[in-house]
């Protein structure tokens, strides 16, 4: 029984660390939350299912579509609410991007309805037995295509000419900019693949759940956030280790104390980590970096 | 001309018009006799208050006045931390709810007065102003700003799932009306006219508080914190005590617009303090322009009266909300009325 559930925390977990993985690497490059994360989440299932229910595309090129569609999104939020707010107060820049949160969210609500739409998917591949603990497939394909994503994205940052260039602009932006890397396009394209693992994310939050709503970005959004603190937000390593973790934790409040406080937990999570530990778990503790954002 | 003075820090190069010798416009003359702070422009605006319900008839406008006075109230409130003080607050809609639940809770369940509620779910909404302003003295705009949608949501979440208190999404029915027991007087307030003459005390009383707090130590200490927290913190201001003390007075008056939605209402459910409920109260001194009491009321009067405007579009409501707070912060981040936001500027 107790492993059986230990999947389900993992698998919710995974989905956790693939979204901030979008909020940790915008973090490291601006210096800013990036509210709109949540809802990015939402519009790439949403915009899957639009095309599997609507267009009638099979699972994989319909998800394909939706993880490009939403990824522009994501370029978009950045030009439209962060890019002309380069300079002026950071209290103004969260504000236009909450508003475009809301913006994105209520426009998913009026093209798609307001109630929770059904996300049906069989992969017609029958439960797998591990030992007494039975996995339908769709759990394994989750932590699996989690699990990928996050080894590539990491190899990514650390191999290649553009992680390499990410990690500069992350490190000294204006050091950067003087090493001759195009700071902008550096910015679009972490919002970019951020916004890609995200909508990803949301793709197989609705496989799992079978089922979306315009409002599910925010929730997961919250709890993705609340993920990246804990793991020491900046980190990549952090925000994997802090979704599995944050899952697990949501999992173990939800059976042993109260599951209709489930939600809250990620929010005192993230409260308490905010308290006591505010560089995170994996974080290097009240570093340069830190001192300069103030 | 002017002889340069000792004291003229521009260096002479501007030309003063306060001159003796100059006369003023007639338009600038106009504005100064009619000036807020003359005594007699108050008594004229406090007056024309009082006429409102003798001059509108219709049921529905008094509801839509009530309600922008109930949201002057919030967004008063909400204006202290933000406008005076300078931190985000994204879950005021969660001291307005304690307010709203602490009234109908002590109403319905304990047969205190109203009166006696209101005292009291301020003092709650104080409570739940320290507990939240305490633990977020270290974070700045955006982190603060995640914590305090956490909290709201945390409120929330409690209210929709703590069925003995709270009844949970059933809500709280059939909260009685405030009444005055005054010797031989008996009044009962449950008429829109009275209603509003409730709300625009509470108005009254709200901007006083706004007023007294902005001109006092205290109010000068918070805008210092607001221009520059290190500057502020080398002068000799205690970080911590003030923007405590700012989250739970911004919290009180929050709690004191809950007690009167609550009896206004006659029903308190979860659904009324959403995030998004949060989020208009934002935008209104956002509008307005920030840590402008003015500002902030003409910014209620557009953002609840002009929806009443567009009932029919109402579904774009939100939307509109959302695609204003960008464009407002790219093009006029100072809002209305308010002054250019001197906070430090972000480095990317």
């Amino acid at each position: 029984m107790f492993w059986q559930q230990f999947i389900t925390w993992i698998n919710l977990g995974a989905m956790y660390a693939l979204l901030a993985i979008g909020y940790t690497m915008v973090y490291g490059i601006i210096k800013l939350i990036n509210f709109a994360h949540g809802e990015i989440f939402m519009c790439g299932a949403f915009f899957t299912w639009w095309f599997m229910t609507a267009a009638s595309l099979p699972l994989p090129l319909s998800a394909l579509i939706g993880i490009l569609f939403a990824t522009l999104l994501g370029v978009g939020v950045e030009r439209i609410a962060y890019r002309p707010l380069r300079n002026a107060p950071r209290f103004a820049v969260v504000i236009s991007v909450l508003g475009m949160s809301i913006f994105l969210q209520n426009m998913a609500r009026i093209i798609w309805g307001a109630e929770s739409q059904v996300f049906d998917v069989d992969f017609g591949i029958s439960p797998i037995f591990i030992g007494s603990v039975i996995v339908p497939f769709k759990k394994i394909f989750i932590l699996l295509t989690s699990l990928v994503l996050m080894i590539a994205l990491a190899l990514f940052i650390k191999k290649t000419y553009l992680g390499k260039a990410m990690r500069a602009t992350s490190a000294d932006r204006e050091a950067a900019e003087m090493m001759g890397i195009n700071v902008n396009s550096v910015i679009t394209l972490t919002f970019a693949i951020g916004s890609a693992m995200g909508a990803i994310a949301g793709i197989l939050y609705a496989i799992n759940y079978n089922s979306i709503d315009p409002y599910m970005g925010f929730n997961a959004g919250m709890k993705a956030f609340a993920a990246a603190v804990l793991g020491g937000i900046g980190n990549i390593y952090g925000a994997m280790f802090g979704g599995i973790l944050l899952g697990i934790f949501e999992g173990v409040g939800a059976a042993y104390i109260s599951s209709m406080y489930r939600d809250a937990f990620a929010f005192a999570v993230l409260i308490l980590v905010l308290i006591f530990r505010p560089q995170g778990l994996l974080g290097e503790g009240k570093s340069g970096e830190q001192a300069k954002a103030r | 001309m002017n002889k340069p003075r000792l004291d003229d820090l521009t260096g002479g190069s501007q030309i003063t018009t306060q001159g003796p010798g100059l006369q003023k416009s007639p338009l600038v003359r106009m504005t100064e006799v009619f000036a807020l702070s003359r005594w007699y422009t108050k008594l004229i605006i406090i007056f024309a208050c009082l006429l409102i319900p003798f001059i509108v008839h219709s049921n529905y406008a008094m509801r839509v006045i009530i309600y922008i006075c109930l949201y002057i109230v919030l967004a008063l409130g909400l204006n202290v931390v933000m406008g005076f003080t300078g931190l985000l607050n994204i879950g005021h809609a969660a001291f307005y709810a304690t307010g709203a639940y602490t009234s109908a809770i002590l109403m319905t369940s304990y047969g205190i007065p109203f009166w006696l509620t209101v005292p009291i779910g301020m003092v709650v909404g104080f409570t739940f102003g320290l507990a939240i302003g305490f633990p977020t003295l270290r974070l700045r705009d955006d982190y603060l700003a995640m914590v305090t949608l956490g909290f709201g949501q945390i409120v929330y979440i409690v209210a929709n799932n703590w069925m003995s208190l709270t009844r949970g999404p059933r809500g709280i029915p059939s909260i009685p009306p405030p009444c005055i027991n005054f010797f031989r007087w008996h009044i009962v307030i449950d008429s829109y006219r009275a209603y509003y003459y409730l709300i625009l005390l509470f108005v009254l009383l709200t901007v006083y508080a706004c007023i007294r707090a902005r001109d006092s130590r205290v109010g000068l200490a918070w805008m210092a914190i607001r221009e520059d927290e290190d500057v502020a913190a080398v002068m000799g201001i205690n970080l911590g005590f003030y923007k405590t003390l700012s989250f739970a007075f911004s919290a009180a008056l929050g709690a004191l617009a809950g007690s009167f939605f609550a009896v206004f209402q006659t029903f308190v459910s979860p659904n009324s303090f959403t995030i998004l409920e949060s989020v208009i109260i934002i935008t209104i001194p956002i509008l307005g322009g920030l840590g402008s009491i003015p500002g902030t009321i003409i910014g209620a009067i557009i953002m609840i009266g002009v929806p009443e405007i567009f009932r029919a579009a109402s579904e774009y409501r939100m939307v509109a909300v959302g695609a204003f707070m960008v464009l407002m912060m790219i093009f006029k981040p100072e809002g209305l009325l308010g002054k250019k936001l001197y906070q430090q500027v972000y480095k990317v």
